[in-house]
């Protein structure tokens, strides 16, 4: 499945860009991000810790651990800074 | 329930009176004012980004929930976006319900949701270099009141 990942704030910075395409099989959120993880050394900077960071799946926030099934969108960003 | 993000500064007097005046059968009218703090002394700018999309679905979504919650007759959100200097207006919300303490309550609710479930991110400026804002537990924690 090809998937929209986008990217904000410190995690768009360490990865060194705030969008792109990726073809993949992850079952699920933290399956895609072992894949990213093992491409190079900027996503392992990024993802080096799960718990500093949130993610949405089509504009809602989600868990690590939803699937991807039906997605087509997925961001990941640190916790959010509004107001 | 008006939700706007946006780059542009804002008339804050202007918006306020013109969403009074818009409540006709109100009460109260509460509104809120955001500002950029300058706590070091040497803020050169402050730069907000956002997740277009998401961001105006957030705000909707908490703007419809406040509205159900406590009744409201009106809401509004402005949040800006981009380059910021101190002093200048980052965001405000109004509410407007027949009596106060549901138009102060919404108030509160709106801020406490949307510093922490809408998607903005904020990075300041200043003489050291450049650094993202640290979101706080108590903000997360402010969730539980509600």
């Amino acid at each position: 499945m090809r998937l929209d990942v986008l990217y904000f704030a410190w995690v768009r910075e360490r990865i060194g860009l705030p969008k792109e395409q990726v073809e993949t099989e992850a079952a699920t959120v933290a399956g895609l991000v072992a894949e990213l993880v093992a491409r190079e050394e900027r996503y392992a900077a990024a993802f080096a810790d799960i718990t500093a960071l949130r993610v949405a799946l089509d504009q809602e926030l989600a868990e690590f651990s939803a699937p991807l099934d039906g997605v087509r969108e997925v961001a990941f960003f640190p916790p959010m800074t509004g107001g | 329930m008006p939700v706007r993000v946006q780059a542009e500064p804002f008339d804050f007097g202007a918006e306020a009176a013109a969403f009074a005046a818009g409540a006709t059968s109100a009460g109260a009218v509460v509104t809120f004012l955001g500002v950029v703090r300058d706590d070091s002394g040497s803020l050169s700018r402050m730069e907000i980004e956002h997740y277009p999309g998401m961001t105006e679905r957030a705000l909707a979504s908490i703007a419809a929930e406040a509205t159900d919650r406590w009744h409201l007759l009106d809401a509004l959100v402005i949040h800006r976006h981009g380059s910021l200097l101190p002093g200048e207006a980052i965001m405000m919300v109004a509410t407007a319900a027949r009596h106060r303490a549901e138009a102060f309550a919404a108030a509160d609710f709106l801020m406490d949701y949307l510093k922490s479930r809408a998607p903005f991110w904020k990075k300041e400026f200043g003489a050291d270099g450049a650094a993202w804002v640290a979101a706080k537990d108590s903000d997360e924690d402010a969730l539980s009141r509600w």
